[in-house]
């Protein structure tokens, strides 16, 4: 067994960045800060490829499984001899797979951010922020302990917040990271009572403990979770459903989905990093965690599925409305997160049926390459064109030839159109559908058919559409640190697919055999290029046909534009009701009754004092008096009563 | 019923009426007056004890002196035919409440002690007796204190003369 | 003498006691306070040559303590002259209540 205590590095790199940046950075490196940012986390990448290929293809098998290694552990707060909180670092499938995922999109974006962020006047700040969200979520991948990865989880919604808010001049910035913090601090409630109730039920905050003592079904904690109900079902439905609500907030599922457009104020580097690849699958992970316990209880599942699936449809509908092309890439990852979800949904626990889960985390590892890699490239034509809306660009395809050809790769990649990477990984999430559930699978092709035509949408109005202004090209394309990592993530979108993860990363760590079955897969092939052929047929060239279409459509075209109202809903919900009904009267018994008693125990005593001051008239013959009485008063106590 | 006891009793009703008026009375003068006669009468109580020594030691000091003293501060401050302002009524029934409680109280101790009185012999102080023991430095003697009671006489009048002094006015 | 107890002696000297109290209560002019704090220090030495005569016919204490007292309060007496010349030189009057700056 090797000793893999050098993981501890690979968080703690990011983390002494992040110090040494934010402490120093503004006076000291100035813009050699980007350079200290990307080689410390370009030295963690290394140390987790090196990770990887260790654990995958050297000794992380013991009899064909992968076994969960706990690399470090440390006691920290002892509450019980049986329960205490110890900080440890897990390694397992999925989280080498995560601490790859984070580290190699993270360095991608710094690169990319070298030459995006040029000029910024707050530069080190950046790339301090940035090393942060790196070690939160690092720290969040690598936890061995639930407490552990809910401390992670709200450092990385800390971090989210920064980022979001970079530009915090921008009164719309602040009010995005306040709804993101606000949102998923909320949803985090929910996850902090689910992560009280599994480990008041199974006696431990340890991953491996309390899985195990949970679904073994002779042990007491099982049988005790399991028969105590509450309001109908049982108290493990409830503690999962209440853990995956906070996973939903993290990962924008609907109904905690309203951050995740508003986030995209942030800088669009930020975007493909946290919004893209990382943060916001570190719902599905949870869920990928704990997921010995969730395939025990149906319920949760079922929750989990079809929250997943409803997102998955309710955002590709958005995205085909959306004309801010940022957006459309936030609807696109609520919708890929959504498969993501569903497809843990549909799978159970260990050999052939636990193929929705290394569906799931197949498709997590080919998104975070293709999405942040559609992210950066609109990064670039942000930066060329100074908008983020469509009517401002097209034609762009000439001058901006590697942006056009990587983002063309990354269009074709998520509409699943083979070889590239989208393809493999949707084609497995389908099987794993179809294998269960018929009306999940009907929604999911259906899906990805939306996919392919709002790419396409959007692929054409940046790049076809119309001829350039010339105008627009008053910078060319960018600099060479903004270019490399497009084509290398250009490269992976291309080749990740032939990635062996099925081998690698299942539910029960024994490797599993898929094959490519053509004719089942030839149903969302044919989708996903009518799709594309709908979208060349509206887009390619600017006409009346699309607005046609939407007019045809109508009411649902309206209500899908302004994202169905549920901001709205929202609004209403927290201004009119929880404010009013709650809020003033709460604030009310705080000012008047609480503050109230307070001073009324000031002017008592502040009366009180008026009265006794009296007593300090400074003549001489009552002081007298005063004394003498008291003496009397003593002599009578001492002699007559005190026999 | 002895002649003595008839004088005890008189001599007392003297000192007492002559203390009540003391303290009563409106006007500054005649309230020094009865102090003057009050300490004679305590004089005159010494006298029937049979201590001669104290009773002339009273009058020389007492009398002569600080009732003097006294009646010189009264010329000096204020117009002694006046009549004084009568003190609060408030502070009046409380004053007597407080000495009538305090009197009481402190008889009923008195009284109930039971002293063993010894038949009092007639007793003869000899001034010279007085004179040698006090400056004897043996067991009884009171030397000490009477160096001390001098060097206190004689800080009572350095410290008179410096309260009471008039700083000259510098005329520029 | 002989049929006058000491407990008699010392309801005179109690009583001067507590007339001297109720003028240092009462009184409002300083001089009169003076007055019947002399009363009071003439109450103590009744007392002390009381005791002498009838509990310790032997010894001499309770005179010398008598003469000690005198001495001593004609001195107190002087010092309280001159303090109240002095107040009276500041404040023109020599109302005791007038001379209350140590109120709140």
């Amino acid at each position: 067994m090797n000793n893999y205590s050098y993981i501890a590095l690979i968080p703690l790199l990011p983390l002494a960045t992040f110090l040494m940046l934010g402490l120093f950075g503004r006076k000291y490196f100035k813009t050699f800060s980007g350079t200290i940012g990307t080689a410390s986390l370009l030295a963690s990448t290394v140390l987790s490829l090196y990770t990887a290929y260790n654990y995958f293809f050297i000794d992380g098998k013991v009899n064909g499984v992968f076994q969960k290694i706990i690399a470090l552990k440390y006691t920290w707060l002892q509450f019980s001899p049986n329960v205490s909180i110890d900080m440890g670092i897990i390694l397992d499938p999925i989280s080498v797979m995560m601490i790859v995922v984070v580290t190699f999109v993270s360095l991608m974006v710094h690169i990319f951010s070298l030459g995006y962020m040029k000029g910024e006047e707050r530069f080190a700040t950046y790339y301090a922020f940035l090393s942060l969200f790196t070690f939160s979520m690092l720290g969040l991948v690598l936890s061995s302990n639930i407490f552990q990865i809910y401390m992670f989880w709200e450092l990385v919604g800390v971090s989210s917040f920064l980022l979001i808010g970079y530009y915090f001049e921008k009164p719309s910035a602040v009010a995005a990271a306040k709804k993101a913090f606000i949102v998923t601090r909320f949803a985090d409630l929910g996850f902090l009572i689910g992560i009280l109730i599994l480990a008041f039920y199974s006696g431990t905050l340890d991953f491996g403990v309390l899985i195990e003592r949970l679904t073994s079904t002779q042990s007491s904690q099982y049988i005790s979770i399991t028969s105590a109900s509450f309001l109908g079902a049982s108290i493990l439905t409830w503690g999962l459903t209440l853990v995956f609500i906070g996973g939903a907030g993290k990962s924008a599922m609907f109904p905690l989905h309203i951050w995740l457009p508003d986030a995209m104020e942030g800088p669009t580097p930020v975007s493909a990093l946290i919004h893209a690849a990382t943060m916001v699958v570190a719902g599905v992970y949870l869920v990928a965690r704990l997921f010995p316990v969730f395939s025990i209880d149906v319920t949760a599942l079922q929750i989990v599925t079809y929250v997943g699936a409803f997102s998955a449809l309710l955002a590709a509908i958005i995205a085909c409305t959306q004309t801010d092309i940022k957006r459309v890439l936030a609807y696109s990852t609520m919708s890929q997160i959504g498969y993501m979800m569903f497809a843990l949904g549909v799978s159970k626990y260990g050999g052939e049926n636990g193929l929705g889960y290394m569906a799931s985390m197949f498709h997590l590892f080919t998104h975070a390459f293709f999405k942040s890699l559609l992210f950066l490239g609109a990064g670039a034509v942000i930066h060329l064109v100074h908008s983020n809306e469509m009517k401002d660009m097209g034609g762009l395809r000439k001058l901006m030839p590697i942006t056009h050809i990587t983002f063309l790769i990354a269009c074709l990649a998520i509409a699943g159109i083979p070889p590239f990477a989208g393809f493999f990984s949707k084609e497995e999430i389908l099987l794993a559908a179809y294998h269960s559930n018929y009306f999940v699978y009907g929604i999911a092709v259906f899906t990805s058919g939306l996919t392919a035509f709002y790419m396409f949408r959007l692929y054409y109005s940046i790049f076809w559409s119309r001829e350039a202004d010339v105008h627009d090209a008053h910078h060319g394309e960018g600099t060479f640190s903004m270019k490399l990592p497009l084509i290398i993530l250009g490269v992976c979108a291309l080749v990740a697919g032939f990635v062996p993860i099925a081998s690698l990363i299942t539910s029960d760590g024994a490797a599993l055999e898929t094959h490519v079955d053509i004719k089942f897969s030839a149903l969302p092939v044919i989708l996903a290029v009518l799709g594309i052929a709908m979208a060349t047929f509206l887009y390619k060239t600017k006409s009346d046909r699309a607005s046609n279409v939407a007019e045809g459509f109508g009411g649902l075209y309206t209500a899908a534009y302004k994202k169905f109202y549920i901001d709205e809903i929202y609004l209403f919900i927290t201004k009119k009701i929880i404010f009013n009904l709650i809020g003033r009267p709460a604030a009310w018994i705080d000012k008047n009754i609480v503050d109230g008693f307070m001073n009324l125990l000031a002017t008592t005593t502040g009366k009180i004092s008026e009265l006794i001051k009296g007593f300090q008239s400074g003549k001489v013959q009552n002081y007298a008096l005063y004394f003498f009485g008291g003496i009397l008063g003593l002599a009578v106590l001492f002699i007559y009563l005190w026999k | 019923m002895n002649a003595s006891v008839i004088i005890f009793y008189l001599i007392s009703a003297f000192i007492l009426t002559a203390g009540i008026l003391a303290v009563t009375t409106r006007k500054i003068f005649r309230s020094a007056i009865w102090l003057l006669f009050s300490l004679i009468g305590i004089a005159a109580l010494y006298f029937w004890m049979q201590m001669e020594f104290i009773a002339a030691v009273q009058i020389i000091v007492y009398v002569g002196g600080i009732v003097v003293l006294i009646i010189f501060s009264i010329f000096l401050t204020q117009k002694s035919g006046d009549e004084m302002p009568k003190p609060l009524k408030s502070r009046t029934i409380f004053a007597t409440l407080a000495v009538v409680f305090g009197f009481a109280f402190t008889y009923n101790l008195i009284s109930e002690y039971g002293f063993t009185s010894l038949n009092a012999q007639p007793l003869e102080v000899k001034v010279s007796d007085i004179g040698t023991q006090m400056l004897s430095t043996t067991e009884h003697g009171f030397v000490l204190p009477f160096e001390v009671v001098s060097i206190l006489l004689l800080a009572a009048m350095i410290g008179c003369i410096v309260i009471a002094i008039k700083v000259k006015q510098q005329e520029k | 003498m002989n049929e006058i107890s000491i407990t008699q002696i010392l309801f005179v000297s109690t009583a001067l006691f507590f007339i001297g109290m109720y003028g240092l209560f009462t009184r409002r002019n300083m001089i009169t306070m003076l007055m019947a704090i002399e009363l009071i220090l003439n109450s103590v030495n009744i007392n002390f040559v009381a005791f002498n005569k009838y509990l310790y016919p032997g010894k001499l204490d309770g005179v010398f303590f008598t003469i000690f007292v005198i001495t001593i309060a004609a001195a107190e007496a002087a010092v309280a002259i001159a303090i109240i010349i002095n107040l009276y030189r500041s404040h023109h009057s020599i109302d005791v209540d007038d001379a209350s700056e140590l109120k709140y």
